[in-house]
C-alpha cells in the first residue's frame, strides 16, 4: 500500500475517534458541542509537550493528553452541563476559541502562533488502527448498556428520564468526559502523525467539520459515525482531480443529505447481526414481489 | 406514619399564587384524588412533589423523611412513580426499552461495565429484560414489544406510561389525569386497570382528574381544589353533595 493511502487510513482513524465522541455526547445524550476541536487542542499540546520537551514515551504522552482533557470537560461541564441545551453549546464554542487563544499567547510553552514543528511521527497504522478500533468497541459497548439507554433517555426527554430515578447530570458529565477523552486522544494522535502543530488546526472550522461528520452519519447510530468518517476524510481526496471543486462538492453532498434525509444516513439503524438479516429478509421479500 | 404528608404547601409563579396552603395525608395503600377545575394547581401539587418545582413555602415529607427541594431522581428513586398529563414516553425508544429503561433500580452494573461487558452486566440485562416483559404482558402489549413508542395509538401510550412507572415499582403512584383524551369505553377499562394495579402491586395511588366520574368509582378520599385553595375533601359521597364544589364546577345561579 502506498504511503499516500495509509496517510489517509491513519486520518480517518484519527477523525474517528473524535467523531465517536461527538456521537455518544450529540447523538446519543443530546447535547451539542461545538467546541470539539478545543479537546483536540489540550489532548494534541499536552501530548507533544511531554514527548518532545520532556521526552517522554509516546504512550505516556498519549494518556496524559486523554486525562488533560478529561480534567478540562469535567471544568467546563460542572457549571454549564446544568444549564439548558443551547447555552451549554454556546459554553463549548466559547471554550474551544479560548483555548486557541491560550495557545496562542503561551509563546514558551506552545510556540505561539507559529506551532511545534518537528514532533516525532509516532502514529503509524497499527497504533491509529487499534487506538479506533478498541474505541469503537467500548462506546459501541456503551450505548448498548444501561447507561446508554439513560443517556438516550435524557435525550428523548429529560424530565421524564429524571421522574424515573436517572441523575441526568451524572450521565451528561460522564459522556461529556468520554468525549473528551476521545478527542484527546484523537488530538494526541494527529500532531504526531503531521508531526507539526499550531492553533489554527483547532479552531471552529475543525469542530464544524467533525459534527458535520456525526449528523451526516446518522445522530443516533454509531455504525453512523464510522461510515461518516470513513467518507467525509477520504472524500475530499478522492476528488482531488476536481481541484478547487472538491470542497464545493463536499458541501453540496452534505446539503443534499440534510434535505433528504435530516436524521442523517443511517438514522439510528446499527450495523448488527440481527439488523442485517432483517434487511436482507425484507429485500428477498421485495425480490419476489417483483417477479 | 403516613406514607406522604403534605404541610403547607404553598407555590407563587410572580404574582399568581397556584398552590395556596395545601395538605393533604396520604396512608399506606389508599387510593386518593385531587379533583378540580382546569388551572386549579392539580399538576403543580404533582410537580412540587416530584420536585420539578420548588416549594414557596411549606414541606413534604415521604415516610417521615422530608424530600422538599430534592433533585426530582432522588424523589423517584425514593419509591415516587408518575405519570404525565400530555404523555411523556420516550418515542424514540422501542415499547420495550421505554419500560426496560424504568427498571434500572434492579440492576448494579457500574459506568465502567457499560464500556467492557461483563458476566454480571449480561446477567442483570437478561433480568431487567424479563422484568420489562411481565410488565408489557400486564398491560397488554407484548405483540407491540418492538415498535416505537411515539408510533403507538393513544390510548396504548397512556398504558405504556403507567407500566413505565410501575417498572419502578412504586410505594406511591402519581396519575395526572389518566383518563384525559379517552372515551367512556376506554375510561371503564382504566378505572378496571387502576383498581387492578392497585391491589397486585399494593400501591397507594395519587390521581388528579377533572372528570367527576372516574374519581367517584374510585377514590376512597377526594381532595377539591379551586384557584390554588382546598375546598372540600371527604369521601366521593360528601365531596359530591358539597354545595362549595357544586358552584366551583356549575357555577352559582345567578339571579336574572
Amino acid at each position: 500500500m502506498s504511503e499516500y493511502y495509509v496517510g489517509i487510513l491513519i486520518l480517518i482513524c484519527i477523525n474517528l475517534l473524535a467523531v465517536l465522541g461527538l456521537s455518544l455526547l450529540t447523538g446519543f445524550t443530546g447535547l451539542f458541542n461545538f467546541g470539539q476541536a478545543g479537546f483536540l487542542a489540550v489532548g494534541a499540546y499536552t501530548a507533544t509537550i511531554l514527548t518532545t520537551q520532556y521526552k517522554l514515551p509516546f504512550a505516556v504522552a498519549l494518556l496524559a493528553g486523554i486525562l488533560a482533557s478529561a480534567l478540562t470537560s469535567l471544568v467546563i461541564g460542572y457549571p454549564t452541563l446544568r444549564l439548558k441545551g443551547d447555552y451549554f453549546a454556546i459554553a463549548t464554542l466559547g471554550f474551544s476559541e479560548a483555548v486557541r487563544l491560550l495557545v496562542e499567547n503561551l509563546e514558551k510553552l506552545t510556540g505561539g502562533s507559529r506551532g511545534i514543528p518537528r514532533i516525532p511521527t509516532y502514529t503509524t497504522l497499527p497504533v491509529a488502527l487499534g487506538t479506533a478500533i478498541v474505541a469503537l468497541w467500548l462506546v459501541a459497548n456503551y450505548v448498548r448498556s444501561r447507561h446508554g439507554r439513560n443517556c438516550v433517555a435524557i435525550r428523548e426527554d429529560e424530565l421524564a428520564a429524571e421522574s424515573i430515578g436517572v441523575n441526568s447530570f451524572r450521565y451528561k458529565q460522564f459522556s461529556f468526559a468520554i468525549n473528551a477523552m476521545l478527542a484527546g486522544l484523537s488530538g494526541g494522535l494527529l500532531a504526531h502523525y503531521v508531526g507539526f502543530i499550531q492553533p489554527s488546526m483547532f479552531s471552529l472550522i475543525k469542530s464544524t467539520e467533525l459534527i458535520v461528520m456525526v449528523i451526516f452519519g446518522g445522530m443516533h447510530s454509531i455504525t453512523g459515525a464510522v461510515f461518516a468518517a470513513i467518507t467525509l476524510t477520504s472524500l475530499p481526496e478522492l476528488l482531488r482531480a476536481a481541484q478547487a471543486w472538491r470542497l464545493v462538492v463536499y458541501g453540496a453532498l452534505v446539503v443534499v443529505i440534510m434535505v433528504v434525509r435530516p436524521e442523517g444516513l443511517m438514522g439510528s439503524w446499527e450495523l448488527t447481526p440481527a439488523n442485517v438479516k432483517a434487511l436482507l429478509t425484507g429485500f428477498r421479500a421485495l425480490w419476489q414481489e417483483g417477479e | 406514619m403516613s406514607l406522604l404528608e403534605i404541610k403547607n404547601l404553598t407555590k407563587d409563579f410572580g404574582g399568581v399564587r397556584a398552590v395556596d396552603k395545601f395538605s393533604y395525608r396520604l396512608e399506606r395503600g389508599g387510593l386518593y384524588a385531587i379533583i378540580g377545575p382546569n388551572g386549579a394547581g392539580k399538576t403543580t401539587i404533582f410537580n412540587l412533589i416530584t420536585g420539578i418545582y420548588d416549594p414557596t413555602t411549606g414541606h413534604i415529607f415521604f415516610q417521615g423523611d422530608e424530600i422538599t427541594g430534592l433533585p426530582t431522581h432522588q424523589i423517584a428513586q425514593k419509591g415516587i412513580a408518575r405519570t404525565f398529563q400530555n404523555i411523556r414516553l420516550f418515542s424514540d425508544f422501542s415499547v420495550l426499552d421505554n419500560v426496560r429503561t424504568a427498571c434500572d433500580r434492579y440492576a448494579s452494573y457500574s459506568i465502567w461495565e457499560g464500556l467492557i461487558p461483563t458476566p454480571r452486566r449480561r446477567r442483570e440485562e437478561k433480568d431487567l429484560s424479563e422484568r420489562a416483559w411481565r410488565l408489557l404482558d400486564l398491560v397488554d402489549l407484548r405483540d407491540r414489544a418492538h415498535e416505537l413508542s411515539k408510533n403507538l395509538p393513544y390510548g396504548h401510550q397512556r398504558r405504556l406510561e403507567i407500566a413505565r412507572a410501575l417498572a419502578q415499582e412504586p410505594t406511591l403512584l402519581l396519575l395526572d389525569e389518566p383518563a384525559a383524551g379517552m372515551n367512556p369505553d376506554e375510561t371503564v377499562q382504566l378505572i378496571d386497570f387502576i383498581e387492578q394495579i392497585h391491589e397486585q402491586f399494593e400501591l397507594t395511588i395519587l390521581l388528579i382528574e377533572h372528570h367527576m366520574e372516574v374519581v367517584m368509582g374510585l377514590a376512597d378520599d377526594i381532595m377539591v381544589i379551586d384557584f390554588g385553595r382546598t375546598i372540600a375533601q371527604g369521601t366521593p359521597e360528601e365531596v359530591q353533595a358539597d354545595p362549595v364544589v357544586i358552584e366551583a364546577y356549575l357555577g352559582t345561579e345567578e339571579e336574572i
